[in-house]
């Protein structure tokens, strides 16, 4: 009997003690409703209910996003974990994630989630420079964040950085001198991410008021540039856009399964899976509104809200625009619904964006770079 | 019955845009009680909204006025509303040619412009009595005194009984209703000769067919007449016959003198040409009215769908408009950039802008113009000619002897501190000055120009380097041989058909520069870097260069940003459809004509 196929587990965690000016997730304020438990049980049952839509999977990662999921109790952690575990049981490893803000607070909790069953920490420093921190709208100083990496380096096997670059008047020479810091800290996998500027956010206000601006393309094309450069030479090789692994076992597991296409269920309000069902795969999102998410699972036994069967174009679309993010590519078997121009692919070849042959597209450093138009361009 | 000839009146309002000619037709309408005050529109005789929206008049209409004069006869008063616009000269030529007087209405500020005397010497070529009205006297800024002398020394008309009136405000109305009465002369005509009409102007009507506005001089028109267009041939039996009050009302007949409309079957506008002359099957005139000619359009372009799957649409379009224009022509296109059109024919730049807006608001289409360009008249080698619509088929070189361009007489008048402006754009358009005098504070300057060099944005420009005080008209006058090259426009090191031009030598580089600049302007970065030229023959004679683009990438993509990526995707799918590939690279539509309007000259 073959292994049945793999699945990633997505447990969104919508509480956050402040809300960053940059973020457009769905947040709520944690005021430590009484509803946060209800949540925790009603994330259980969406999971259930999932798992009969799916059949027999073999679970290869929970990951807890958020919000805030290192504010949760640990204990609702762990059963989650659990319920997870018994609906798609494996004889495999099973990475199990959790992101966390890097206050003292917090980093007091991490021993106790180690021992819920996480195993790896995705910490959000976002930078090490106080100014920087108060810009961006963090509850924590850099000071703090480093304790709070040096904790979990001990508690937790595995340790990931979240970063933010591209800030107004960033250098390139003060963010080489951020990212070694960051090295220093001895994480085994680093993301910085190009600060965006997302609609209805309070940046996007700023922004639209001129209160201030973000570098233009060249400036972020350089920033980007030095990323890679530091990065790479400190053995952290870039398998993603924004994310770098000290080997292969450093990569995240979890988030491979959404670059590869694999199925992932997504429970918590606002969550979004892929399943592989009878009828087809099958894009699903969860209720945003915490209330609505979790009367919702209490009359149906699921989160989800009209849940859409991808065709076969939709779903090569989908290939393309993760799978060309990731190092590896993507098969040329899983685009053909999208009748890709092989003159065209042999242009971007030429112009160093694609890598040729091997029965895959793979996008190469400078082809990541413009991924955006890349994939615009490619798709007819 | 048909009226007595005394008591009949035929007038056209000859006037500058913006100086209240519309207004004044307005106000003789309803002062006769052609229509109530509810019942007024604003400026009822423009009726389509392109004629709305840019104040100017497109097709010749007309109104019948009922006017009680002070002698107590009542008189029919026919007002020709003729197209405003040096691109409908021929239309406004049959409209005067329609009427025995003209009423000459200047702003009592602005003073004589450029189109005014062009218009008022046509009215003085078709015998007209000619009435000066100073409109907005009643403006702070108006001097009529000053504008009264301007019209003695610059037209040479007398200007002591000129009327005075606000058309605006409802002054002196009724006595430019008397000047018409008693200075304009009754028409002339025979009731008991063979029938003699002019075709002043056609249109299509949805409900009506093809409507025919018609001045009859001898003769009476009346339905069930076997009625046949001398110069075609074509014989229709006439439906209906009728006039404008200005609501379109039944009569039995028209007799010598006077204006109305017939229908009667035609299908297109095309068969109904202006300036016929229409006469009786059985009896037919023997001296058909003269000045009738083909009219021939001057300006061409080539017309695009964005979307090559519209190409059928367009066809329909184009279709659709013909019937109602019969100055507009087209046959098909094929680019090899742009795919199957349309190379389109029109009588000037303002109608190329009235039909291309036409084609998008009214139909719906999404557009590419191509460069505007005129006829050139190509001699080969072997002695044979060609007449090149499009410089897509210019020939080779080396078989050719000569090209020659059409150029026209250009009458500016400028206030004096915007003169040296206007000359240098004259001068750098290849321009030769005839005459340059004063009418009072204003200069008068007279240039030979070829048309290639106006039809871009030579207007434009005018009104640019002169703030807006500059006017302009303009005539054909005859084709010069030039040294005229083909440039030809390379994006990517591929020409793109559509923007090749012929241009003078003496011009090309500035303006292959000019083009050059504005498409890496208008093309976004792509992620190869692209070098846009200009050659001629295989020589560049400029270059700019989109960079590449560097970054272009999501920062944070993960399981819940697949859908809103897909879905970003194909709304980015649809855009692509608003551009052209040529090649690798995309074009948007706008560029084809941007591209040709030069900023600095």
């Amino acid at each position: 009997m073959t292994d049945p196929a793999p699945i990633a587990v997505y447990i969104h965690w919508p509480y956050c003690s402040r809300i960053c000016p940059y973020c457009d997730f769905n947040v709520v304020r944690d005021r430590r409703q009484p509803e946060q438990a209800a949540l925790a049980a009603a994330i259980i049952r969406d999971l259930q209910g999932q798992a009969a839509l799916t059949g027999p999977r073999r679970l290869v990662s929970v990951f807890f996003g958020g919000g805030t999921p290192s504010l949760m109790d640990p204990d609702w952690a762990g059963r989650i974990i659990e319920a997870a575990r018994r609906l798609w049981p494996t004889d495999g490893p099973v990475e199990i994630s959790l992101e966390a803000n890097p206050t003292d607070a917090e980093a007091g909790r991490f021993a106790a989630f180690a021992a819920a069953g996480v195993q790896r920490l995705s910490l959000g420093v976002q930078s090490l420079d106080d100014a920087q921190l108060a810009f961006l709208g963090r509850n924590h100083s850099a000071a703090e964040a480093r304790r709070a990496a040096l904790v979990a380096g001990s508690v937790f096997p595995r340790l990931s950085i979240d970063l933010i670059y591209a800030l107004p008047d960033q250098t390139v020479g003060g963010w080489r001198k951020a990212l070694e810091e960051v090295i220093a800290l001895g994480a085994e996998h680093i993301s910085p991410y190009q600060l965006t500027i997302e609609a209805g956010t309070a940046f996007d206000r700023a922004v639209r008021r001129k209160t201030f601006a973000p570098p233009g393309p060249d400036a972020a094309a350089d920033l980007f540039e030095t990323t890679q450069t530091v990065l790479e030479a400190a053995g952290f090789g870039a398998y993603e856009v924004s994310n770098h692994a000290r080997g292969a076992a450093a990569q995240s597991v979890h988030n491979l399964a959404y670059w590869r296409g694999w199925d992932y269920a997504g429970a918590g309000p606002g969550a979004h899976g892929r399943l592989t069902m009878v009828t087809g795969r099958t894009a699903i999102a969860t209720e945003r509104r915490v209330a609505d998410y979790v009367s919702l699972v209490d009359q149906t036994g699921l989160g989800v809200r009209a849940p859409e069967t991808l065709d076969a174009r939709e779903q090569a679309v989908e290939r393309l625009l993760l799978g060309l993010r990731v190092h590896e590519g993507v098969p040329l078997t899983e685009l053909e619904a999208l009748e890709l121009d092989a003159r065209q692919i042999e242009g971007f070849v030429a112009d160093g964006l694609l890598l040729p042959g091997g029965g895959r597209l793979v996008a190469t450093a400078k082809g990541r770079a413009v991924l955006d138009r890349l994939t615009h361009d490619l798709i007819r | 019955m048909s009226t007595p000839l005394s008591r009949i009146r035929n007038f056209a309002i000859v006037a500058h845009i913006d100086h209240g000619k519309s207004t004044l037709s307005d106000r003789l309408i309803q002062t006769t009680g052609g229509l109530t005050e509810r019942e007024m529109k604003e400026q009822v005789l423009d009726s389509m909204d392109i004629e709305r929206e840019r104040g100017i008049t497109i097709k010749a209409q007309t109104v019948r006025l009922d006017y009680k004069a002070k002698d107590g006869e009542t008189y029919i008063l026919n007002l020709m509303d003729t197209p405003g616009h040096v691109d409908f000269a021929y239309e406004v030529s049959r409209s005067l040619a329609a009427c025995e007087g003209s009423i000459l209405v200047v702003d009592a500020s602005q003073g004589v412009e450029a189109q005014t005397l062009a218009n008022v010497y046509q009215a003085i070529d078709n015998n007209h009595e000619i009435v000066p009205v100073l409109n907005k006297i009643d403006l702070p800024a108006a001097e009529p005194e000053r504008v009264r002398q301007q019209i003695e020394d610059v037209i040479g008309l007398d200007a002591s009984d000129a009327v005075l009136c606000s058309a605006k405000s409802g002054i002196g109305i009724d006595d430019v209703l008397e000047a018409i009465v008693t200075r304009l002369p009754a028409p002339k005509g025979d009731a008991a000769a063979p029938l003699k009409a002019l075709l002043v102007d056609a249109w299509y009507d949805p409900y009506l067919g093809v409507v025919v506005l018609v001045r009859v001089f001898d003769g009476v028109l009346k339905a069930g007449q076997i009625v046949r267009m001398m110069q075609t041939g074509a014989t229709y039996k006439v439906d209906k016959i009728g006039v404008f009050k200005p609501k379109a009302t039944d009569v039995g007949e028209l007799g010598p003198g006077e204006v109305g409309f017939l229908t009667a079957q035609i299908k297109e506008v095309a068969d109904a040409a202006v300036g016929a002359t229409i006469t009786e099957e059985k009896r037919q005139t023997l001296a058909p009215l003269t000045g009738f000619k083909e009219v021939q359009p001057v300006v061409f372009c080539g017309i695009f769908p964005v979307d090559a799957a519209d190409f059928e649409d367009l066809r329909a379009a184009v279709g659709r408009l013909r019937l109602n224009d019969a100055s507009f022509t087209y046959e098909m296109e094929t680019s090899a950039a742009l795919g199957f059109g349309f190379r389109c024919g029109f009588l000037g730049l303002l109608h190329l802008e009235i039909i291309q807006e036409r084609l998008s608001r009214e139909f719906n289409l999404d557009l590419i113009a191509t460069a505007p360009s005129v006829i050139y008249k190509i001699t080969l080698i072997d002695g044979s000619t060609i007449d090149l619509h499009n410089p897509a088929d210019m020939p080779d070189p080396i078989k050719v002897a000569s090209i020659a361009e059409p150029w026209i007489k250009a009458t500016i008048l400028t206030p004096d501190e915007y003169l040296g402006a206007v000359i240098k754009l004259c001068q750098d358009r290849r321009g030769l000055q005839r005459e340059l005098s004063y009418v009072g504070q204003r200069a008068l300057v007279v240039y030979d120009l070829p048309l290639n060099e106006v039809v871009f944005d030579f207007y434009d420009r005018l009104k640019s380097v002169s703030k807006g005080y500059a006017s302009f008209d303009y005539s054909i006058e005859d084709y010069r041989t030039g040294d005229l090259v083909k440039m030809t426009i390379l994006v990517n090191a591929e020409p793109v058909d559509a923007l090749s031009m012929l241009v003078h030598r003496g011009r090309a580089e500035t303006r292959g520069r000019g083009m050059c600049e504005k498409m890496a302007e208008l093309i976004r970065p792509h992620m190869f870097t692209i070098p846009i030229q200009a050659a001629i023959g295989g020589k560049i004679i400029a270059r700019e260069t989109v960079r590449a683009l560097r970054k272009d990438v999501t920062a944070k993509c993960y399981g819940g940003d697949a859908t809103r990526k897909r879905k970003l995707l194909d709304k980015q799918k649809a855009g692509k459809k608003k551009m052209r590939e040529f090649g690798r690279v995309e074009i948007p539509q706008e560029a084809f004509i941007a591209a040709l309007k030069m900023d600095a000259d």
